[in-house]
């Protein structure tokens, strides 16, 4: 080997490692953090990051609500005025496609973009 | 044009068996489309022994016949792309005289690589496989130092075989 092809791999390599580096920060970058989309009666409220720890009230009919809190990464419910609390009673939802629902009072918070689950995906 | 014609023979049978062997060979490192890339050796061989019009032949002939015998004819597209990518490279770094067999067989499995990236990208129409490009980037080039250095000793060989 000559001495040109260590350099011809170092620059490749360099190269690799540089193109490694910028796609790692692209796509850190544009991967889109989890939220959760809030709806009522099928129509979109409001979509709140799953990053951002924050505690809201979801105003439904007739002065019903629920209380959305989201927490270390996690949406849960932690307050409801409907007479079964059997979303307050649902675990902490964080992965995509998680939903937390609330019959009753017609709210469905759903996880977009969140974790992933245990597959991840599918091709063919 | 006798002695030509054996060694084209030879030479297509050799990159012929290699690509079979390459088949048993199984490396998983997660990403598709890293190989050693032993069938360039007999390319790699043949610029050095013959020339541009020999080596194209050579791997033109090869990709169609090893798609058609161990792959799935639907890769011909992929094959038939890193080939003509790693041909180019080799053929344009040995031109610059720069390097050595090595060097020009690193060129050329990273391009082969490349070549084959790109096919598929524009195949699945999905800019994401992009992910891919620096583990086939160095595994083309690791590959390239073994198989270059391998048609080194087969060209020192031959030559020294054509003398007597």
């Amino acid at each position: 080997m000559k001495k040109n092809d260590f350099k011809l791999i170092a620059v490749i390599a360099a190269l690799a490692l540089a193109a490694f580096a910028g796609i790692s920060l692209y796509s850190a970058r544009t991967t889109r953090e989890g939220e959760a989309v809030v709806y009522f009666d099928g129509d979109e409220q409001g979509r709140y990051p799953l990053n951002q720890d924050i505690s809201v009230e979801i105003p439904s009919e007739d002065g019903n609500y629920n209380r959305l809190q989201i927490k270390d990464g996690k949406a849960n419910i932690t307050e409801a005025s409907c007479p079964d609390k059997i979303c307050v009673k649902h675990r902490p939802v964080q992965s995509q496609g998680e939903s937390l629902v609330c019959l009753p009072n017609k709210v469905v918070v759903e996880i977009e973009n969140g974790m992933g689950l245990e597959v991840d995906g599918s091709t063919n | 044009m006798a002695k030509k014609a054996a060694y084209m023979g030879m030479m297509t049978a050799l990159a012929f068996v290699l690509s079979y062997l390459e088949t048993l060979i199984p490396i998983n490192l997660g990403v598709p489309g890293v190989k050693l890339g032993l069938a360039n050796l007999v390319v790699i061989v043949a610029l050095e022994m013959m020339g541009v019009k020999e080596a194209c032949t050579l791997s033109l002939v090869r990709v169609v016949l090893t798609s058609f015998t161990f792959g799935n004819p639907a890769g011909i597209l992929y094959s038939f792309t890193g080939g003509a990518f790693s041909l180019l490279a080799m053929v344009g770094a040995k031109k610059l005289k720069l390097f050595s067999l090595a060097g020009i067989s690193v060129l050329g499995g990273v391009s082969h690589n490349i070549g084959q990236l790109t096919a598929a990208m524009l195949v699945v129409e999905n800019a994401s496989l992009m992910y891919y490009l620096p583990v086939l980037v160095l595994s083309g080039t690791a590959a390239g130092v073994a198989v270059g250095a391998l048609a080194a000793a087969l060209v020192r060989h031959l030559k020294g075989f054509e003398q007597r």
